[in-house]
């Protein structure tokens, strides 16, 4: 969802001898996992597999790879496609049709430059190159080399659905992370807004919320749903404990907002390694709701929608409007804009600003960790998804109006919507650069974003 | 465990080439955050900007190296010229969003498919620096640090001799001020600091002369390629540094640090805060622009994963570590910080190859893990107990009486 599109096309590990074809692919899998911290990204965020190289002895130089695509989490070849190889001059080589067991290997004259490109027209009927740019591999040989080659699969993407259909199923997807983005940005906003932090760790609020949730539902055995709320109020619990056993302390000694601003860099980096370090670099699902199919939206027949995805909507809405009754309408709400608005004139009129504070913290770090939650209904867990959450937060909350709670809420939505709508235009890959790019904007033009009050910010 | 190994690896860091680009990123670092007081959270983009600018200019364009080199350069201006323009009028939180978003976008577009074939997309650009390493003066062989292993005194063994004397010379001049001959501390200044009899500071100090001279006894070398590419690394280091050191006396200098004291007030005076922020932006960018092409000069190969947002805030560890607003401080911060990571990054393979930590406990990629985590609690740490870093002057680094 969030994830940069990075494809991990070549495959620079070296390849030790294997014996005997049952055995490689067995042995692949474990060398796969050994490597899942330098494939990092590149094998997780897909749901599609890679064609995984086979390993085989061999002085000279060539490619080789295995065309898979994952179907229900299994493995299955692709058998029959061309492969054509050209050198940097555009000379053809040679070129090689994939096996029935998906395998394929290519001899190369020597070192150089090459591109390898799959003949797209003789995929299989329903699989298509999950990303189109990459038929093409283009790949330099070092002498001796055996390359492994990755092709990455996934659903068809050639008969394109009608723009009418796209716009729909991309506003759908726009809304369902549109409304996480401002469940978990409310807590940054309100935390900015109380304390003046611009607390850099919120990302790993959110993983963390995900992970106890993961952890619960897949190692203990708890229903989803029960192991979601216990991790919604682990987030909360720890979040507030993270204010009173960190954040408070540095508010009394004094300490600047903008070393505060480091620091929470500091335990962002620390909090994220060690999710790594704990829960290790591959994306998990939940025990329950994997793989759904979709389903007709309202039986109108235009876009299609998982039913999680429309229970994790319907959740969102009831979550956000309860906050925004909390904010508006409770006196502790009433407290915690009154703290926003100036601290000291608060704390003049007999609010106790720190307990405010801390149910601001406690409260974001629950939200956060619902969010965590969503994300990992929707796509899957991994240790570092909410640090990729964190600059479309950012944006969110700069184009609402920094600090207002209101603000995170329309803000986050927006930045949600645009993200999923700009691929009509742009890549998949850099739909995040176009939110970026906003940011940038709104700043130039209306700085204090859309709920901000007008003021000297200069 | 071989300690030996575990030491000669923690100097060879200290030397090496990331420490030289370290160097440079938080040179520049120091420029906007130290000097001028800008939440540059963007460093990652402007090392990359550095080391694409140059790498598309050569294998794309096919232009000369140097050519590549005044692309980059140019390049590192415009993006300032990006970024300042639409925050530099914002309070500072904002250019810390803006840049570290601007960071990403930068890597987003050079690691994407879409435009590989001008930047090689996820797999990057290579065979670039053939023309760097042809005019190099080093024949080919492997260089040591020193002369003393082989048993007869060389060039090196006098720099680090001259080095060693000079920081026991500081350290004396501190602990006994106005003692040495030219001198130009009063032991009146010295009691009003209310110093303690010996600091952090005289501490360090005393460890790095002393490391510079056991240098001379471990068997750390360099291949003539890595030792060229680490004379024009330092060499650089040493210029930006100096050209720092000069600009900061000047006029200019002192407008820069003012803005960091109270905008308002040096706007009151009549100075043009955005344009000076614009230039530091600037400055300090190019600089970064220089280490990002040092760094892929080096490795002859350039990767966009390599110039993520953590490479931002470890050139941040390092510059702090030194301590912010000193012309050393991001030289022996970023020397401190890697010799440091390699000693901990050894020490724990080694202790895990002797069976003192169990495969169960940490195996080898967590060993790399362990790391980004102690660079964050470093940073967390640093920041609470120690702001200054080592060389800094804590009421020149005391960030809460900003805004």
């Amino acid at each position: 969802m969030v994830a940069p599109g990075c494809l991990h096309s070549v495959g620079p590990h070296p390849v030790p001898t294997t014996p005997g074809p049952a055995t490689q692919e067995r042995t692949l899998r474990q060398r796969t996992a050994a490597h899942v911290i330098l494939l990092l990204l590149a094998t997780t965020f897909f749901a599609g597999t890679a064609g995984t190289a086979s390993a085989q002895e061999d002085r000279s130089e060539g490619i080789r790879g295995t065309l898979t695509n994952e179907v229900d989490d299994e493995d299955v070849p692709v058998a029959g496609v061309e492969i054509a190889v050209v050198d940097a001059d555009g000379a053809a080589i040679g070129d090689v049709t994939s096996g029935e067991d998906g395998s394929f290997s290519l001899d190369l004259p020597g070192p150089g430059e090459y591109t390898a490109t799959l003949d797209v027209e003789t995929l299989p009927e329903g699989i298509g190159l999950r990303d189109e740019d990459r038929a093409s591999l283009t790949f330099s040989l070092t002498p001796g080399q055996n390359r492994p080659l990755n092709f990455f699969f996934g659903e068809d993407t050639r008969q394109r659905a009608s723009t009418t259909d796209r716009v729909l199923q991309l506003t759908v997807e726009g809304i369902k992370l549109g409304l996480i983005i401002a469940i978990t940005s409310v807590g940054l906003s309100l935390i900015y807004g109380t304390t003046g932090l611009t607390n850099f760790a919120h990302g790993e609020l959110v993983t963390f919320g995900g992970l106890v949730a993961w952890y619960l539902n897949f190692q203990v055995g708890i229903p989803l749903v029960w192991a979601g709320l216990l991790a919604i109020a682990i987030g909360g619990g720890a979040s507030g404990l993270l204010d009173r056993g960190l954040w408070r302390p540095l508010r009394k000694r004094g300490t600047g907002l903008i070393a505060m601003l480091v620091v929470s860099i500091g335990l962002s980096l620390l909090l994220r390694y060690l999710f790594l370090y704990q829960f290790g670099g591959r994306t998990r699902p939940f025990a329950e709701f994997g793989r759904q199919r979709q389903v007709d939206f309202l039986g109108l027949g235009l876009v299609g929608i998982t039913p999680k995805d429309m229970v994790s909507i319907g959740l969102s809405v009831v979550v956000l409007v309860v906050v925004a009754l909390l904010v508006t309408r409770t006196r502790m709400g009433k407290a915690m804009r009154a703290v926003a608005d100036n601290p000291d004139l608060a704390a003049s009129s007999g609010i106790d600003v720190q307990r405010v504070i801390l149910l601001v913290w406690v409260v974001g770090g629950a939200l956060a960790a619902f969010g965590g939650i969503l994300v990992g209904l929707g796509e899957e867990v991994s240790w570092q998804m909410g640090f990729q959450l964190l600059l479309l937060m950012f944006a969110g909350i700069t184009l609402g109006g920094l600090g207002t709670a209101f603000g995170a809420l329309v803000g986050g939505f927006v930045i949600g919507l645009f993200i999923n709508l700009s691929t009509l235009v742009v890549p998949t890959e850099l739909k995040n650069v176009g939110a970026l790019l906003v940011l940038a904007v709104v700043l130039l033009v209306r700085p204090q974003g859309i709920l901000g009050r007008a003021e000297r910010v200069g | 465990m071989d300690w030996g190994a575990i030491i000669e690896n923690g100097l060879r860091a200290a030397f090496g080439l990331e420490a030289a680009y370290f160097a440079l990123a938080a040179i520049g670092l120091n420029v906007h955050f130290g000097y001028t007081g800008l939440l540059n959270f963007g460093q990652a983009g402007f090392l990359a900007i550095g080391a694409y600018g140059m790498g598309i200019s050569v294998t794309h364009f096919g232009t000369s190296l140097w050519v590549g080199i005044l692309v980059s350069i140019l390049a590192a201006v415009v993006f300032a010229l990006l970024l300042g323009l639409p925050t530099l009028r914002l309070r500072a939180d904002y250019l810390a969003i803006v840049t570290i978003a601007s960071a990403e976008i930068v890597r987003l577009v050079f690691r994407s498919a879409r435009f590989q074939p001008v930047t090689g997309g996820s797999a990057g650009l290579q065979n670039f620096a053939g023309e760097f390493y042809r005019i190099n003066p080093y024949s080919p062989g492997r260089y040591r640090l020193e002369a003393i292993y082989n048993g007869a005194l060389g060039p090196f063994d006098v720099v680090r001799g001259l080095l060693a004397l000079a920081l026991l010379w500081i350290v004396v001049d501190r602990l006994a001020p106005g003692r040495l001959p030219g001198s130009r501390r009063s032991p009146q200044a010295a009691a009003g600091e209310g110093r303690e009899v010996i600091g952090v500071r005289e501490m360090v100090l005393l460890v790095i002369a002393a490391l510079i001279l056991v240098a001379g006894l471990t068997p750390v070398s360099f291949t003539q390629n890595r030792m060229w590419i680490l004379t024009v690394g330092w060499g650089l280091v040493v210029i930006t540094s100096l050209l720092v050191f000069l600009l900061m006396r000047s006029p200019w200098g002192r407008v820069l640090k003012s803005i960091r004291e109270d905008e308002d007030a040096a706007r009151s005076l009549g100075k043009n805060v955005v344009s000076y922020k614009m230039q530091s932006l600037i400055f300090g960018g190019v600089i970064g622009s220089l280490g990002g092409l040092v760094f892929v000069i080096g490795n002859q190969s350039i990767q966009p994963d390599n110039f993520g947002t953590p490479i931002t805030f470890f050139a941040y560890a390092a510059l702090i570590l030194g301590g912010t607003a000193r012309v050393f401080g991001p030289i022996v911060g970023s020397m401190i910080f890697w010799a440091l990571l390699s000693v901990a990054e050894n020490g724990l393979q080694q202790a895990r190859g002797a069976g003192y930590i169990s495969n169960d406990l940490l195996t080898a990629t967590q060993v790399g893990q362990l790391r980004f985590m102690l660079v964050g609690a470093g940073l967390m740490a640093l920041m609470i107990f120690r702001p200054q870093g080592i060389f800094g002057n804590r009421r020149e680094i005391d960030l809460s009486v900003r805004r």
